[in-house]
């Protein structure tokens, strides 16, 4: 993604419309690869996610779809191999090595731009985890080729290159990039932005495995513990159900309990918009947007939201977008389905009680029969 | 010890403001800020020096305005300011970004002795990408350590480094060695006020300017838009979908929560269902 020192003018010109014809060395690259994450036995959703959106990009191009899976040796990528043949892939890449067993940058980088570099992938899509992050600027830096992070929509263009959109200025305008005269053209995308796609039950197709080219005395980093999240049990924002969250409109802290009374009475996660972070309202983890946590929640409250292109981002794979605001002009009514007009700060307690007392009713009625 | 610290000068992004007919940014005006992401990264940078000595370098690449972005960071207590300030420079995506910054780490080595840690934000504000430090990692040959909460362990002697990254479900303790490039994460200190004599320093200190050739780039096809594989093809503001929100009003007499949640189950029908059996502890 362009990080310009001084931005560049809105209306690009220059070599935006100047492409030139892809230079010869870089004409063997076909198909699109999945990089498949997958930490401590389990593979991130993310992954399945993006190989929906491969898929699509594959088909348009009439190419293949690669799943590449990099690990140690056993059970964990054995079975994150079979699953990407239910996602869709046409065939895997496996570096399999205990060098690989917990995430390294060194290592992981090694595996990848090996792979790259041997089998020639015209597009390279990772999740926009810290490890999918982590390993794509290391990567795209090392073929010296270009990287669009945390994309919100892929796309291929009628000449086949890949456009990738993404928000930017702070996430006030969206933008497309491309990567015109490289490769692989590169993106991440951010769990949840793209829709998982169906699973269904496949055998296992084409597999390559590749030799990892170092060995654990090349590699300087060392692993010397892993704590894992108390609360990672606990139900987690960007995989809930409904969410409930409040924005500079609630107007202080002590206001945002209003937002949690209301997640508590529906059963629902709650969380928050980028200021309320900035502000130290709210803790970074409850942050929805594009630097935040993405959602796809059957239900999505907003109380007190303006909804900046950034919040937007991160919540328009809701399924249903309520939003409550003062302004009847503020953008978040550009993309919520059901609006009312009104001061959250009033309308958030009344509306906690009439959902306790409506779920509550239901429950007793049930009872009752 | 030699610690550079990359930042960068972003606009204040609560300040931006798009034009309602003409869909460009609004820049008049609009503050800039050091972004607040360095921040954690200058104040570990300076904690590491007050304990083991040395020198902290901030450096940053921009226009020639930058330079208050630096002398800001002066206040704080870095040593020494670089600025990277070249029309060559301009229209840059991550690759070409840290392609110059990289090459400026290797001329203030070179001037002032070759650093043993470089430190960045988690990312800017602006930019968002996180791609800028691995990208200087990568150029400069240096371990790469991002998201990093928490420096548990150094020591220079040794040339080893401790540190606690974030990951996903978890955090990582790793020990790596000397050169590193550590990206911060936020929240992870609170930035020092600095001194009346950093202060006073600050106002004084003379900030170094550099072009591409002063930095020691040598290739200007690296550098800016000519050094950028990624370009930025259409900038515009999303489209407010095509159908437009229903306006929920409280009819006379009417009470407005339960008109919404009316609305909302005759949308979602199964919720109800769903929520009601969460709410009985199912």
């Amino acid at each position: 993604m362009s990080e310009p020192t001084t931005p560049k003018a809105p209306a690009a010109g220059g070599r935006a419309s100047t492409k030139k014809e892809l230079p010869e060395h870089f004409k063997a690259y076909k198909h699109v690869w999945v990089f498949i994450e997958q930490e401590r036995g389990q593979v991130h959703p993310v992954s399945w996610e993006l190989m929906g959106a491969g898929r699509k990009l594959a088909d348009k191009l009439g190419v293949e779809l690669a799943a590449v899976v990099v690990g140690a040796e056993g059970e964990t990528v054995r079975g994150a191999v079979a699953e990407s043949f239910c996602y869709g892939a046409d065939l895997a890449y496996v570096v399999a090595d205990p060098v690989l067993t917990d995430y390294r940058n060194e290592a992981y980088t090694a595996a990848m731009t090996d792979l790259v570099n041997t089998y020639k992938p015209e597009i390279l899509l990772l999740g926009a985890t810290t490890l999918g992050r982590d390993l794509a600027g290391a990567v795209a830096t090392t073929l010296l080729t270009g990287l669009t992070a945390d994309s919100t929509e892929l796309d291929v263009d009628a000449d086949g290159s890949l456009a990738a959109t993404r928000p930017t200025f702070g996430g006030s305008l969206l933008c497309t990039i491309y990567t015109l005269n490289y490769r692989p053209q590169m993106a991440t995308v951010r769990p949840r932005v793209m829709p998982m796609p169906i699973r269904v039950e496949k055998p296992i197709g084409r597999v390559i495995e590749h030799k990892l080219g170092v060995v654990e005395a090349d590699i300087v980093t060392k692993i010397l513990n892993f704590i894992p999240d108390r609360d990672s049990n606990k139900a987690n924002l960007a995989y809930a159900d409904v969410v409930v969250a409040g924005g500079m409109g609630l107007g202080s802290p002590e206001n945002f309990q209003l937002v949690r009374n209301l997640a508590v009475a529906m059963g629902a996660e709650y969380g928050c918009s980028r200021p309320l972070v900035q502000k130290g309202w709210v803790s970074s983890d409850r942050q929805i947007g594009q630097t935040g946590k993405t959602i796809r929640p059957r239900l999505y409250i907003a109380a007190g939201i303006s909804g900046a292109i950034q919040h937007r981002v991160g919540v328009e794979g809701a399924d249903l977008i309520v939003a409550i605001n003062t302004d009847k002009n503020a953008p978040i009514f550009d993309f919520a389905h059901v609006g009312i007009v009104t001061d959250a700060i009033r309308l958030l307690p009344a509306l906690t009680e009439a959902f306790a007392k409506r779920l509550s009713a239901h429950s007793s009625d049930k009872l009752a029969s | 010890m030699h610690i550079v610290v990359c930042i960068k000068q972003v606009p204040d992004s609560a300040q931006i403001r798009v034009h309602p007919v003409t869909n460009t940014i609004m820049r008049q005006g609009v503050p800039t800020i050091i972004n607040p992401y360095d921040l954690f990264a200058l104040e570990e940078a300076l904690r590491l020096r007050d304990k083991f000595g040395g020198e902290v370098t901030v450096l940053t690449m921009g226009p020639p305005s930058a330079e208050d972005s630096l002398r800001k960071a002066l206040t704080f207590g870095a040593d020494r300011a670089v600025l990277l300030t070249d029309r060559f420079f301009a229209g840059s995506d991550t690759l070409a970004t840290s392609f110059a910054l990289a090459t400026a780490i290797t001329k203030i080595g070179e001037t002032w002795g070759v650093p043993d840690l470089v430190f960045t934000g988690k990312q800017t504000i602006d930019g968002d990408t996180a791609q800028v430090g691995p990208g200087i990692a990568k150029r400069l040959g240096l371990m790469q350590i991002t998201y990093v909460a928490k420096i548990a362990e150094f020591d220079p002697a040794d040339r080893t480094i401790t540190l606690e990254r974030r990951a996903e479900g978890g955090t990582q303790v790793l020990k790596s060695r000397l050169p590193c490039l550590v990206a911060m994460l936020e929240a992870t200190n609170e930035i020092r006020r600095g001194t009346m004599v950093d202060a006073l320093r600050a106002a004084r200190a003379e900030v170094v300017k550099w072009n591409a050739k002063d930095a020691g780039v040598t290739d200007l096809n690296m550098c800016g838009l000519k050094g950028s594989p990624t370009i930025v093809k259409r900038v515009f503001a999303p489209s407010a979908r095509s159908e437009k929100a229903k306006f929920i009003e409280a009819g006379d007499g009417g009470n407005l929560s339960e008109a919404l949640i009316a609305e909302i189950f005759s949308r979602q029908p199964s919720l109800e269902a769903d929520l009601t059996a969460l709410a009985r502890g199912f």
